[in-house]
């Protein structure tokens, strides 16, 4: 925690009103003003308590508080760096040490999601005994997305019309395997924009899951092996459609800041959300119309790290006959959060809960998110509300269906993805 | 076991589950409001969810002869929430229900820990908005703005929290819940209840006064090249009988500030811009619009903007609105001061001001609120240079002086709280602050309620803890009633 950083609070209070676990609770110790100040308590040689280690873990990360502050704190560096200490310093409970151990086991990994696949089929099921086992076990069950098929795509697109752009294709863990045909859309969309989309087979997670919850070792062990992917495929842009993923890509300098041969490598790449990158490069196919009415969804990760608010409006927008609607509240976090809705399962449920409602008093056909861990939060939510399954199609999706002309009854209810019983 | 200790014993019974908090890595988190450098740490904070558990804590106070701050958002600048080490401190952050929006009447009834802004949001769809508009009014509570007669940037035209709030249902330091209205007939109490910064109850139900947004609003911004420049141009626009919603100056060291922190592009190389809002009937707005762009054009302007849109409009004000924070951009830590003086005074002052940076080599940026002469100097300094902290104090502190010199006030809407409570003599007579603790002390007599704010040292009834014996010496001398 660098008292530095914490010395740029000057106590204005114009986070409180972003914070999501402020708006639930009203304490000042879950503010980020609040945890800024445990932070300096820290520093000035308060051990870290059990009461600070539970307000550090309530916050989301959603970085909301980053864009409110007009002062320029670097809040997420700083929870950054204290989610880190409490890692190193803080000793847990046996459960919560049990259910982290499980989470950053089994989620960075591909394979072992993949073969999570059939147990999955049968969580919804065994929900009721699994929250009695523990909450965040009956969380995962609760969150689990119908299963589709995979997806496997080449290690290659190739661009319709004229190249215009070669671009590497980060497909994510979670996006990967609960949300192929995000992938599949993301290519068709820059193929037929005139990008060679590269999709290392190889590549690993980015590491953005364990760099939030401060496994800071881990976070560069992905990191470095994610940046060696894509210099082996030869691009140096990589189009990123998971907002999490993005943001700690874009961060990966800072991360491997004490290596400097990987920081130099980390900033020769070029990280871009796939609507920040489509922006940039400007339209070139056809855009079909879409009559549907679409709410989109600012993912934290994108809007408050990245700042990427604009572009996704903007390129739903130009679609013809597609509505685009605002959610309320739209700067605070469902409580996704990475792995947080696993992790502090009561308060996400509580933000999610709240999302919900406002998600659906926009009353859109479909609800688009950026993000896959928003998009299983949401939709749980949603079936919490006891309104059936929501129709959550990724900005990807939408355009891909634009540019291809198809119904637009196919969002949101993909024929491959199957209902769970 | 001290009377704090046995109280604390006590609250879990009167507030629901997780609303004591006695932890205390937790309880330092509340050792400060907006103005850092009071600190103190409570001996015991509650989350109260309604009147009545305000009610039953002030009540249990009053038992345990234990003194109470209240606090809201925690966002004030001179310090009247700071809390008392042994002490209660009573956080409204949970009480924040809207819980009558009635149109019809253009009134709304919300609790003390609503924000500021928040009003305005949930009935903008139909037209309405809070006129007064702290610049801090995203996080603000309007419980605080109640205690500290909050104004903000469009008080000049509108009037400050007084003026927009019609009633207000308090508990009184007895722990007796009242209300008390605009209509009432005979005294004034509400009128005296704001502005009363925590010293004669706490609010917990507030109705305030909703006003019909404006047909047409104009925002300008016009640059000048130097601060007296703009001085002109605002009493020039006031002694054309013009009444801008808003007219707010920043010096170049503030607009240096809020363009390092919000990007708001004001134009370069301008020595102080003015930002000038007009508002009401189109034709009326067009009218005074033509007026105020030819005087700051005969004033030197060298540069006019008019915002086209909101988003235009937003931005413009986005600058202005973030400059106390935005300072953390280009100083370690600062002052916010906040005194008052007639317009005429404002190029006097302000020179003053400037002799005052040579004299200590500190830093001042002047953001103010020209139109009624409501200075906002921040007060720069590095703490970690030896020194620097207490040489920006004295400035902060010569500020004061100045203002009182030419006729002006110690505040302007920040209050007086902890941090100004000892110029309150430069400004009143012994007998002037005598009067003041009366009335404090008709509604406070045991001196629970925030003490150690507002008055400088500890006199009469009011600072000493417990029942004060006898007869106020003005009574006794037979200047004075006692209620």
């Amino acid at each position: 925690m660098d008292p530095e950083l914490i010395k740029d609070c000057v106590h204005c209070g114009f986070c409180l009103p972003a914070c999501p676990t402020y708006v639930l609770w009203g304490e000042e110790m879950d503010s980020p003003r609040g945890r800024i100040h445990l932070m300096g308590q820290h520093v000035e040689g308060t051990p870290i308590t059990d009461a600070m280690a539970g307000h550090f873990d309530a916050c989301l990360g959603c970085m909301a508080c980053v864009t409110a502050c007009p002062s320029g704190v670097r809040y997420d560096r700083l929870i950054e760096q204290t989610r880190a200490v409490v890692e190193r310093e803080h000793v847990r409970r046996p459960d919560d040490r049990a259910i982290r151990a499980l989470v950053f086991a089994l989620f960075p990994y591909r394979r072992r999601l993949r073969a999570m696949r059939l147990p999955m089929r049968l969580t919804r099921r065994l929900r009721a005994f699994l929250d009695q086992v523990h909450p965040s076990l009956g969380a995962m069950a609760e969150l689990a997305p119908a299963v589709p098929r995979s997806v496997r795509l080449p290690p290659l697109v190739r661009a319709r019309r004229r190249r215009r752009a070669r671009v590497g294709l980060l497909t994510g863990c979670v996006q990967g395997e609960f949300f192929p045909q995000v992938n599949a859309a993301t290519a068709r969309v820059l193929a037929l924009e005139g990008c060679d989309v590269v999709i290392p087979p190889r590549q690993g997670c980015c590491g953005a899951l364990s760099l939030h919850a401060g496994r800071e070792a881990e976070a560069r062990k992905f990191a470095r092996r994610t940046i060696a992917a894509f210099e082996r495929a030869g691009v140096d842009t990589v189009v990123v459609n998971a907002a999490g993923c993005g943001s700690s890509m874009k961060d990966y300098a800072d991360v491997l800041a004490g290596e400097p041969g990987w920081a130099a490598r980390a900033e020769a790449l070029r990280t871009r959300d796939l609507t920040e990158f489509l922006t940039e490069l400007g339209p070139v196919a056809e855009r079909r119309p879409l009559p549907v009415t679409v709410a989109y969804h600012d993912a934290c990760h994108l809007a408050h790290a990245q700042g990427v608010r604009a572009q996704p409006r903007e390129l739903l927008r130009a679609i013809p006959e597609l509505e685009l609607r605002e959610i309320g509240e739209s700067a605070i976090c469902c409580g996704s959060a990475g792995t947080y809705n696993l992790v502090q399962p009561e308060a996400a449920r509580e933000l999610g809960d709240r999302k919900a409602e406002r998600v659906l008093a926009a009353g859109a056909d479909v609800l688009v998110s950026a993000n896959p861990g928003c998009t299983m939060q949401i939709a749980a939510a949603v079936r919490r509300a006891g309104k059936g399954e929501i129709r959550v199609a990724h900005t990807a999706e939408v355009l891909d269906a634009s540019l291809r002309g198809l119904e637009p009854g196919i969002l949101g209810r993909s024929p491959i993805r199957r209902r769970m019983p | 076991m001290s009377e704090l200790e046995r109280l604390t014993a006590r609250l879990a019974a009167v507030l629901p589950p997780g609303a004591v908090i006695t932890d205390p890595v937790r309880l330092r988190t509340y050792e400060c409001d907006g103005l850092t450098h009071h600190r103190a740490t409570p001996g015991v904070v509650v989350l109260p969810d309604g009147a009545e558990q305000v009610a039953a804590v002030v009540r249990l106070c009053g038992e345990h002869g234990v003194p109470f701050v209240a606090r809201g958002s925690g966002t004030g600048l001179s310090g009247g929430a700071l809390p008392r080490t042994d002490g209660v401190l009573i956080v409204t952050s949970r009480m924040r229900r809207i819980v009558e929006i009635d149109i019809p009447n253009r009134r709304a009834v919300v609790e003390p820990g609503v924000t500021n802004l928040a009003i305005t949001e949930a009935v903008r769809d139909q037209g309405y908005y809070y006129a007064p508009d702290p610049s801090s009014q995203q996080v603000c509570s309007i419980g605080g703005n109640v205690a500290e007669n909050s104004g903000g940037a469009h008080c000049l035209k509108y009037g400050f929290t007084v003026n927009h709030v019609l009633a207000a249902e308090i508990v009184t330091p007895d722990g007796d819940i009242v209300e008390l209205s605009a209509m009432d007939a005979g005294y004034d109490l509400l009128g005296a209840f704001i502005g009363s910064e925590g010293t004669l109850g706490i609010a917990t139900k507030i109705t305030v006064r909703l006003s019909r947004a404006p047909e047409a609003v104009t925002t300008l911004l016009a640059a000048f090249t130097s601060i007296e420049a703009g001085g002109h141009a605002v009493s020039a626009i006031i002694a054309a009988g013009v009444v801008p919603a808003a007219i707010e100056m920043m010096d170049a060291l503030a607009i240096e500030a809020a363009e390092a922190a919000v990007h708001c592009s004001y134009p370069a190389g301008a020595g102080a811009v003015l930002v000038v809002e007009l508002d009401g009937p189109h034709a009326e707005v067009e009218h005074q619009f033509a007026a105020v762009e030819r005087i700051c054009r005969d004033s030197g302007a060298f540069e006019i903007r008019v915002a086209a849109s909101a988003a235009e409009r937003a931005a413009i004000w986005k600058g202005r609105k973030s400059a106390f924070a935005a300072v953390g951009r280009i100083s370690p830590a600062y002052i916010v001061q906040d005194g008052v003086v007639p317009r005429t005074a404002l190029p006097r002052v302000l020179a003053g001001i400037d002799r005052l940076q040579e004299e200590f080599g500190i830093r001042v940026a002047n953001v103010f609120h020209a139109g009624d002469g409501n200075l906002h100097p921040l007060v720069l300094f590095d703490d970690s240079v030896p020194g620097e902290a207490e040489r920006a104090e004295i400035v902060s502190g010569r500020i004061l002086d100045l203002c009182i010199e030419h006729g002006g006030s110690i505040t302007g809407e920040h209050g007086v709280g902890v941090d100004k409570a000892r110029y309150m003599p430069r400004m009143f007579t012994g007998d002037d602050l005598d009067t003041m603790q009366l009335v404090r002390c008709a509604f406070d007599p045991r001196g629970l309620a925030n003490p150690g704010k507002v008055f400088p040292t500890p006199r009469l009834c009011g600072e000493v803890p417990g029942v004060r014996k006898g007869a106020h010496p003005l009574v006794e001398a037979g200047l004075a009633e006692q209620f």
